[in-house]
């Protein structure tokens, strides 16, 4: 199972091109083929994982070679290593949960069939992702991803914030993605390889540069800076969630924005070897999560607090990471890597049912703003409890999934004071928001009657996913806890294992912050003793900065887009009136030429045609006279004629006498018939 | 002397002429025809005196002229007739239909 | 042997026929002309007797003058409108014409005069009627029979030709 596991992506692929060619009109049998695919991707996956635990985690590589060239080689192939079969657990269950949860909330939408199409695309691009063994193969899929995100964030399109949404998150990616193919063609040109192992055994022999390790890195980085929203190309990231929840938690929570976490991750060796490169991916990674955490403290749309949220763990994870990178080119060996890709892993359950959850909320009260919720916990079970298991598992608190990696991350930051203190108080934060959101969605009184009235429990094809989420958010973490030595650190790790034992100091500060932050949010929000508009009120100028996002949108537009607007409006009058220009005025010199040509054609050719049947009618007045009819004329002639060729053969001097008397005598008779001098020969009126 | 009776058959010759290219009636034309036979003859017995008197070819041939001119001379009175009949009248000038 | 009345008499034969020739061509009166026609004919008839031809002379006599002539008159007599004496004989190629004739005088009289003839003095056959006839049965016979024929078709055409409509 383990030689065949590049059949995995191609389940989802299938089940993609069949609804597209053959299931469409079949919603029922559409939405079955491609949970069906998704759980045979899973059930392939178990056996991957499996096999891989046999193993130890050592990987496997299968090759394809396509273009072999000196300079470079370019391969599709498959690399099965810890990692990855994590991620293709991860992406299969959290896909099969989205699934299914979609079929009761995507029930009576009009494109039913098409989202289920473009869900297992996306599965196809996320599992393809993750098995690549060289960095063109993940930029393909690379792509694949950013595309299909593209067509599921806009998939209401009718709604133009929702196809403006999907074009602004391609084109953001974008953005980062050119520093990604700058960074694969630095690799190709120095390493003239782009096969993971190749370049990372380049790397660690030292045959590349460092500054172009560096450089690599960077560039490289600048990819997962895109997808992973990472400042400063977060912005699509809140405005995605125009798409539907299902989109948001499957994208957006767990596996798209988890490819560029995985790439730092599978890269990892190439970071270790420039401790600049990895010192920018952690501050960039501790920029973000703090920028977004403060901004996620203030909003009122579930959705966005959510992804404000999902923006704040990555950064986590990439701090974590290039913490590790740091650490490494030192020469100490941290948690770093164990603890970034862990944490990638609880955070892809855990937020995805906040994401599910959310949805179900959504569908229930027809409203995203948290300012027109409040007491569902009484109408919706089970959505209330799995949102609060999921917010305690983001908190941190002992003993859910959350804890144990947000503990490790906590551990990363060891020998980094900066980054620990900010650590810990992003961590205060993010129990505060999730708390402020559970405690303003599922408790005290409704502040919206109607809504509240018409609002009920998800069908159960909403509230399984939710249940099963739920399960993995609180055990699923169990695999990473420090006092087993066969756990989590053990399988996935990078160039050894590292065994930190139970910390139990840093355990007791972060659950202190935790619970600080749950304590501070139910005053709030809860007991209702500290007034949260007091405190907006005191704080007006920092609330109004984090309400709108420190303007980091707006800033964009103006500097950003507003002049390439104006450069694109330049180049279109250039276009319109040069350029246009140019072709009617060639078309108005092609009338005006056509033009000439009539008049030349009338006037002159005509006039030529015309003017040779005036000359013949003119000139044949002469000769008309030749042709009178009269046989005695004719007979004239004739004789005139043999005359004159008797005299020309004797004597021809004297046939030029002859001619000129001929001549005299016939124009004696003609030119005063044609000046009508004198009639001559007139008919006599005859009378019979 | 033979000179002489050649130019009295070309003077009547071109005399016949003249009244071919000039005469109106048709009956003219005709007589005028006659005329240029009648040279002919003259010239035809001319030859035969004084150039081949031994045997009579040139008074012979004159003899076939002569019936031979009389046929067309018959004919050519038949036709005029003909015109007379059709165009009122024997102008020649008048009948000039053998044109554009 | 041309001796000085044979001179007179031929200038004064070809007198006739010139001066007759040239009223032949002229006449406005078609009928005069046809007269003087019948004087030319006559003229010309001298002319052959004094080259020896007296059958000649005898069958142009009777066929042209007899014959030809008359046919001539009748013709006249049978197209000719009564008054004629204002309608123009001559159409308006007369100068010209004139002009092409004195061209034709001078190339023929030139050539003639400028000729080398090759006179031969012997004497003709004594009996010329004699001698026509002879010659008309053995070496002419065929144009002679070919003659008749031409007669015949002449005959016959000019009553086709002539004759009335529907008849």
């Amino acid at each position: 199972m383990l030689e065949t596991a590049y059949f995995i992506p191609f389940y989802p692929f299938l089940a993609s091109l069949l609804i597209v060619f053959f299931t469409r009109w079949n919603e029922k049998l559409s939405s079955y083929l491609s949970i069906g695919m998704v759980l045979t991707g899973f059930v392939h996956a178990i056996f991957v994982m499996a096999a891989m635990l046999s193993r130890g985690g050592l990987p496997l590589e299968k090759i394809i070679p396509f273009v072999s060239h000196p300079s470079l080689t370019l391969e599709l192939g498959m690399y099965i290593d810890s990692l990855t079969a994590v991620m293709l657990l991860v992406v299969t269950i959290v896909s099969g949960c989205v699934q299914i949860y979609s079929i009761g909330y995507m029930h009576g939408d009009p494109r039913y069939s098409r989202y289920f199409a473009y869900l297992s695309l996306f599965t196809f691009s996320m599992l393809g992702l993750v098995i690549a063994n060289n960095f063109f193969m993940i930029f393909i899929f690379w792509e694949l991803v950013g595309l299909t995100s593209y067509l599921l964030i806009g998939f209401w399109f009718e709604k133009k914030s929702a196809s403006d949404a999907g074009k602004k998150a391609f084109i953001t990616t974008r953005v980062g993605d050119l520093g990604f193919i700058v960074g694969i063609l630095i690799l190709a040109s120095y390493a003239g390889t782009l096969n993971y192992q190749q370049v990372f055994e380049k790397v660690s022999s030292g045959a590349l540069a460092p500054g172009m390790i560096t450089l690599a890195g960077i560039f490289i980085f600048c990819g997962a800076v895109g997808k992973s929203a990472q400042f400063p190309l977060h912005v699509w990231l809140p405005d995605a969630m125009e798409g539907p929840t299902p989109v948001s938690a499957l994208i957006h929570a767990a596996t798209m924005v988890a490819a560029g976490v995985y790439l730092v991750a599978r890269a990892m060796s190439l970071f270790v070897g420039s401790a600049e490169a990895s010192m920018v991916v952690a501050i960039i990674g501790v920029i973000t999560s703090l920028m977004a955490a403060t901004i996620a403290l203030v909003q009122n749309d579930i959705k966005r607090v959510l992804a404000y949220s999902t923006v704040s763990q990555l950064g986590y994870m990439i701090m974590a990471l290039g913490l590790y990178g740091v650490d490494f080119a030192h020469g100490h060996h941290s948690a770093g890597f164990t603890a970034g890709t862990f944490h990638l892993m609880t955070h892809a359950f855990f937020k995805a049912l906040l994401f599910l959850g959310a949805g179900s909320v959504i569908h229930a009260v027809h409203t995203n703003d948290i300012q027109e919720m409040g007491g569902l916990s009484r109408k919706m079970k089970i959505t209330s409890i799995t949102f609060f298991i999921a917010s305690l598992s983001i908190a941190g608190i002992f003993p859910l999934s959350g804890f144990w990696s947000k503990d490790e991350i906590v551990a990363t930051t060891q020998g980094h004071p900066i980054f620990m203190v900010l650590t810990l108080l992003i961590a205060f934060m993010t129990a505060f928001y999730m708390f402020r959101l559970c405690f303003l969605t599922f408790t005290g009184r409704p502040r919206n009657e109607e809504k509240y009235h018409h609002a009920h429990e998800s069908p159960r094809s909403m509230t399984w996913p939710l249940m099963f989420l739920a399960f993995l958010a609180i055990f699923a973490g169990w695999v990473g806890l420090p006092w087993l030595s066969h756990g989590f650190s053990s399988f996935v790790f990078h160039e050894e294992v590292h065994h930190a034992g139970p910390q139990y100091l840093l355990m007791l500060i972060s659950t202190i912050v935790a619970v600080s932050g749950i304590g501070l949010a139910y005053l709030i929000y809860y007991r209702k003793q500290i007034s949260a508009d007091a405190l907006a009120e005191r704080f007006k100028p920092i609330y109004t900065t984090l309400y709108n996002k420190y303007n980091i949108d707006e800033i964009y537009d103006a500097v950003i887009i507003k002049p390439l607007l104006g450069l694109t409006n330049v180049l279109w009058w250039f276009d319109a009136n040069i350029i246009d220009g140019l072709v009617n005025f060639t078309g108005w010199l092609t009338v005006k030429w056509a033009d000439l040509k009539q008049w030349f054609d009338q006037y002159i050719v005509d006039g030529a045609v015309n003017g040779v049947g005036y000359v013949c009618m003119a000139g044949s007045w002469l000769f008309r006279y030749l042709q009178n009819g009269s046989v005695q004329f004719y007979t004239l002639v004739v004789i005139a004629a043999a005359i004159g060729t008797v005299i020309y053969r004797a004597t021809p001097t004297g046939f030029y006498y002859y001619l000129a008397g001929l001549v005299i005598v016939a124009l004696a008779r003609l030119l005063p018939r044609i000046f009508n001098i004198r009639d001559i020969d007139t008919e006599p009126k005859a009378e019979n | 002397m033979m000179l002489q009776y050649l130019a009295l058959a070309a003077i009547l010759f071109a005399i016949g002429v003249f009244g071919v290219l000039t005469r109106r009636n048709a009956v003219g034309i005709l007589m005028s025809l006659e005329l240029m036979f009648n040279a002919a003859n003259i010239n035809l017995v001319t030859f035969n005196k004084y150039i081949g008197p031994d045997n009579l070819t040139g008074q012979i041939f004159a003899t076939f002229i002569i019936a031979v001119a009389a046929a067309e001379a018959v004919v050519g009175l038949a036709i005029v007739l003909l015109l007379y009949r059709n165009w009122r009248g024997i102008d020649v000038d008048r009948i000039n239909i053998m044109k554009w | 042997m041309e001796t000085e009345v044979s001179q007179t008499i031929f200038y004064l034969l070809s007198f006739i026929i010139i001066i007759s020739a040239i009223y032949v061509v002229t006449l406005k009166n078609i009928f005069h002309s046809a007269l003087f026609l019948i004087l030319t004919l006559f003229a010309v008839a001298g002319i052959y007797v004094m080259l020896h031809a007296e059958f000649l002379a005898a069958v142009q006599v009777l066929i042209y003058v007899g014959a030809v002539s008359v046919l001539i008159i009748f013709a006249i007599m049978l197209t000719t409108q009564l008054t004629s004496r204002q309608i123009k004989q001559s159409n308006e190629q007369v100068t010209l014409g004139i002009f092409v004739c004195a061209g034709f005088l001078l190339v023929s009289l030139g050539s003639l005069s400028k000729t080398v003839w090759r006179i031969v003095d012997r004497p003709l056959p004594e009996n010329n009627p004699l001698a026509m006839g002879k010659m008309l049965m053995n070496e002419y016979v065929l144009p002679f029979e070919v003659v008749s024929i031409v007669l015949l078709a002449a005959l016959i055409g000019a009553i086709v030709l002539a004759r009335k409509e529907g008849a």
